[in-house]
């Protein structure tokens, strides 16, 4: 149909990627531009002793913290993270002092050339030693002791996960400038208002003295999220102490060794069963927050809301911490504390499924969440639940029933198959009162006196197609052809502060404020006159209001759905593990781009999948990583996923664009459940620990058949 | 003084021999199509065409190239044949965050030079050498497919 919104287009910024003609941060000239280089601490946790510095050729300069004209902290949520360390470090990798120089190879000469004494500190490297906890959030309903003495049993078990990095195409990078007292800074981002806002306070000027501008940003998946703020922090300084540009472009290797990744977790989770039904849900989460506290906060407070998974359980009682280590810390990665528990929460339903001898997903649906339905956080589920369908509709595209029967017979010979399906959400829009109470997102449309219209926002487009979804929403509205329709330069010094490019808000959130906008600049149009529009978020009548200091009320207005199924092939003479097939289907409400939201859910699914089953970072005794480059940091190529299938299931959303909802994070969620259940039928044995490698797989195929 | 061929015409450069191929093509000639992912040669987001062959620029020192004849993704945008596999790209969406995208549409050029009918899995092996992070791969595959079947003087 080519009157739907979801009917594809050619993206906006098809033709600038594809011929090499767009510019990331690192393909602008470097005329006059100083190169930085960060000296970094080689230990986890120490006080500097002293400083040796070689002689500096002219040119070449050294920023510390004694250059930070403001505060040296850089405000996240907290303001905890120096810009360059203080007399301590905390951890490998936590920057102390950047060279600035005109040669780039010289620059990092000088840099390696700096000895740095340190008075070593015992560092805490095993979370379940750290004393020190930075947030902690719970919530509950109904008496649990209660129902712990009334059950038939109380099932225990304890469930890992690992690290995982971004690994976006594009390294982290950033330039800043310092002219007549103002503070520009340009580079690759999710957030420029974050940026922006941190700047200010490390610069100490007011935040019209700053300007920010996201360039065009080789992918982020959260990982842009926070580190921006850090990096263009650096640079500001030293571009304000040197009188000259400076740019920072990390080295993959320092991108994955000092950069924030997913928190590893340790859930250790009681359920009463009585009746054959699950009562109650004792979760207690961990999660290792690292050094500083950078985002953990929200990422707890998502893992929380998701410690349900997708169920109703009638008592409940959640309590999670995020405790201080002395490695990198971590910080937003699509989902967002939301795969460590919906892997979790699948595995340990999936666990007494079996221990009741009853069929698995059977038993899932039986308790999954309905309209109507308390949310964990006392709010409501206001919409329908389509996961009983969606299920159907995901078994029948992958023969799920049939195959999952015939693999749960034994298995013989040297290779054996598994299936397994994964019942997941993501609740949609930043978490608790932050869209009402922090972020209040403003939007502007301007149309021109050629009768163009361009979207002032400061979302970026980072891969996700924004410059053309959001273009699409404003053109639909309006009337006019696409083309017609642009996304203006997300810059602070003239786009509003529409909030950050997280928590699969953007479209949901933004989409309808630029749905909004366009409404009233079609009633307002005058052909030939420049007009502007602006619209600001306000919270749907429908919600419980979030009240952060209880935990209490609706932490989301709505939630997109996931099913997903992925198939294994093992073979048990070598271990390695072959996907035969993938397969999702999804409620993202309406579709506003059949081919970008079909793109977003693949590539999330097959980070979910790969979080699983193949990335990992280990550290020394030390606490040094070990694997920083993509040698041996593997990631998926073309082929380890021969078929990766994608359907939707859209139900409308009142309140966002169209109908539609959150999108990008959704589909990170199943695939480490989907895939451990898979490799379940195949070792014969119930999993709870990711990633789940090919060394494991050879380990546990050993003592099953002992 | 080393002398080669890129994207058709004959250029000179000086400097030292062991100057990675990649520095000297976004530093000294401009051409920032060319990206810089990992510089190990894992990622191919600095692929190039160095004698007909797919390579990894990060990974070839300059000593290497005098004589060479080498396209980087500027020189492949002025080939008749770019207007199929830009065409076939767009269609599926197969491009997101874009930074992988010149490499691997080197690497699909690559491919169907050598094999104009790739079968499914030959165009994964054929990409292989290539990281996106962001698509999942499928829209790339069905992008060389789609590139396949119009054909083009590869």
């Amino acid at each position: 149909m080519s009157d739907s919104i979801g009917t594809p287009v050619i993206k906006k910024d098809h033709c600038d990627k594809i011929s090499g003609r767009a510019l990331y941060t690192d393909d602008w000239p470097m005329d006059g531009v100083l190169y930085g280089r960060i000296l970094r601490s080689k230990k986890a946790r120490a006080r500097i002793v002293d400083i040796h510095l070689p002689p500096l050729p002219e040119g070449c300069y050294i920023i510390d913290r004694n250059d930070v004209p403001g505060v040296n902290r850089v405000h996240i949520v907290k303001d905890d993270c120096p810009v360059f360390a203080d007399d301590t470090v905390e951890y490998i990798g936590e920057a102390i002092l950047m060279v600035a120089g005109p040669d780039k190879k010289e620059t990092g000469r000088i840099r390696d050339s700096i000895e740095v004494e340190y008075e070593e500190l015992e560092p805490v490297l095993d979370v379940l030693k750290s004393e020190e906890c930075f947030f902690e959030y719970g919530c509950s309903r109904g008496d649990l002791d209660a129902e712990l003495e009334r059950a038939d049993f109380v099932y225990e078990e304890q469930f890992r996960s690992g690290s995982q990095e971004q690994a976006y195409l594009e390294v982290q990078g950033m330039e800043g400038m310092w002219q007549d007292g103002i503070t520009s800074v340009r580079g690759s981002m999710q957030c420029p208002y974050y940026v922006h806002r941190a700047l200010a306070g490390v610069m100490a000027v007011d935040e019209d003295h700053v300007r920010v501008l996201g360039e065009v940003t080789g992918g982020g998946f959260g990982g842009k999220e926070d580190y921006p703020s850090i990096l263009a922090a650096q640079v500001a300084v030293a571009a304000k102490k040197t009188g000259k540009p400076v740019r920072c472009v990390f080295e993959r290797r320092e991108d994955i060794e000092c950069t924030s990744k997913r928190h590893p977790s340790l859930y250790n989770i009681k359920a009463a069963v009585r009746d054959g039904r699950v009562t109650a849900l004792d979760v207690d989460i961990v999660l290792d927050a690292g050094a500083y506290t950078t985002l953990s906060a929200v990422v707890l407070q998502r893992a929380v809301i998701a410690a349900e998974g997708i169920y109703n359980i009638p008592v409940l009682k959640v309590r999670g911490r995020a405790m201080k280590t002395n490695t990198v810390p971590n910080g937003a990665f699509r989902g967002f504390g939301g795969p460590q528990s919906f892997y979790a929460l699948e595995l340990l339903f999936d666990h007494i499924a079996q221990k009741l001898g009853r069929d698995s997903l059977e038993f899932r649906l039986e308790h999954c969440a309905q309209k109507g339905d308390p949310t964990s956080t006392g709010g409501i589920f206001h919409f329908d639940v389509p996961i009983p369908e969606m299920v159907e509709e995901l078994s029948k595209l992958c023969g799920y029933g049939e195959k999952h029967k015939k693999y749960a017979a034994e298995q013989s010979g040297r290779y054996r198959r598994g299936i397994g399906m994964s019942l997941f959400y993501h609740g949609a829009g930043f978490t608790g009162a932050g869209e009402r109470d922090m972020i209040k997102a403003v939007l502007r449309l301007k149309k021109n006196r050629d009768d163009n219209v361009e979207i002032l926002s400061a979302n970026m487009d980072i891969g996700q197609g924004l410059t053309t979804t959001f273009a699409k929403i404003a053109a639909r509205e309006l009337g006019l052809p696409l083309d017609r329709v642009t996304v203006a330069d997300p810059d602070t010094s003239f786009v509003p502060d529409s909030g950050p490019t997280v928590a699969s808000r953007s479209i949901m959130v933004v989409g309808e404020l630029i749905r909004r906008a366009a409404a009233r600049l079609k009633e307002q149009w005058v052909s030939g006159e420049e007009c502007i529009v602006e619209e600001r978020f306000r919270e749907p009548d429908f919600v419980l209001p979030f009240d952060p200091e209880r935990f209490e009320g609706d932490a989301y207005p709505t939630f997109s759905w996931g099913v997903q199924a992925v198939e294994l092939e093992t073979d048990t003479l070598t271990g390695y593990t072959r996907i035969l097939g993938a397969w999702g289907d999804y409620d993202i409400g309406t579709v506003i781009d059949e081919n970008i939201a079909r793109g977003q859910m693949e590539g999330g699914f097959l980070q979910g999948i790969s979080y699983a089953s193949m990335e990992q970072i280990p550290a020394d005794k030390s606490g040094r990583i070990r694997n920083s480059s993509f040698s041996d940091y593997l990631i998926p190529t073309a082929a380890d996923i021969p078929v990766l299938e994608t359907i939707f299931h859209p139900v409308e959303y009142s309140d966002g664009p169209y109908g539609a909802k959150g999108a990008g994070e959704l589909p990170t969620a199943g695939g480490a459940p989907a895939w451990l259940m898979a490799m379940q039928q195949i070792v014969c044995r119930e999993l709870n620990c990711i990633p789940f490698t090919t060394e494991d797989t050879l380990r546990t195929l050993g003592e099953v058949s002992e | 003084m080393i002398e080669f061929v890129l994207n058709g015409e004959k250029v000179s450069w000086e400097g030292p021999d062991t100057e990675r191929l990649l520095d000297v093509l976004r530093e000294d000639f401009r051409l920032t199509g060319v990206k810089c992912g990992c510089k190990e040669g894992e990622c191919g987001a600095c692929s190039v065409i160095f004698d007909g062959e797919l390579a990894n620029s990060c990974l070839i020192p300059m000593a290497k190239a005098d004589g060479a004849e080498i396209m980087t993704i500027e020189g492949l945008r002025e080939l008749d044949c770019f207007r199929v596999l830009d065409r076939a790209f767009a269609e599926p969406a197969a491009v997101q965050c874009g930074f992988c995208t010149p490499g691997m549409v080197l690497a699909a050029y690559s491919l169907l030079k050598k094999n104009p009918h790739p079968d499914e899995n030959e165009i994964r092996d054929g990409l292989s050498g290539n990281l996106c992070r962001c698509t999942g791969y499928r829209a790339i595959v069905e992008a060389v497919k789609l590139a396949a079947k119009e054909g083009g003087k590869w």
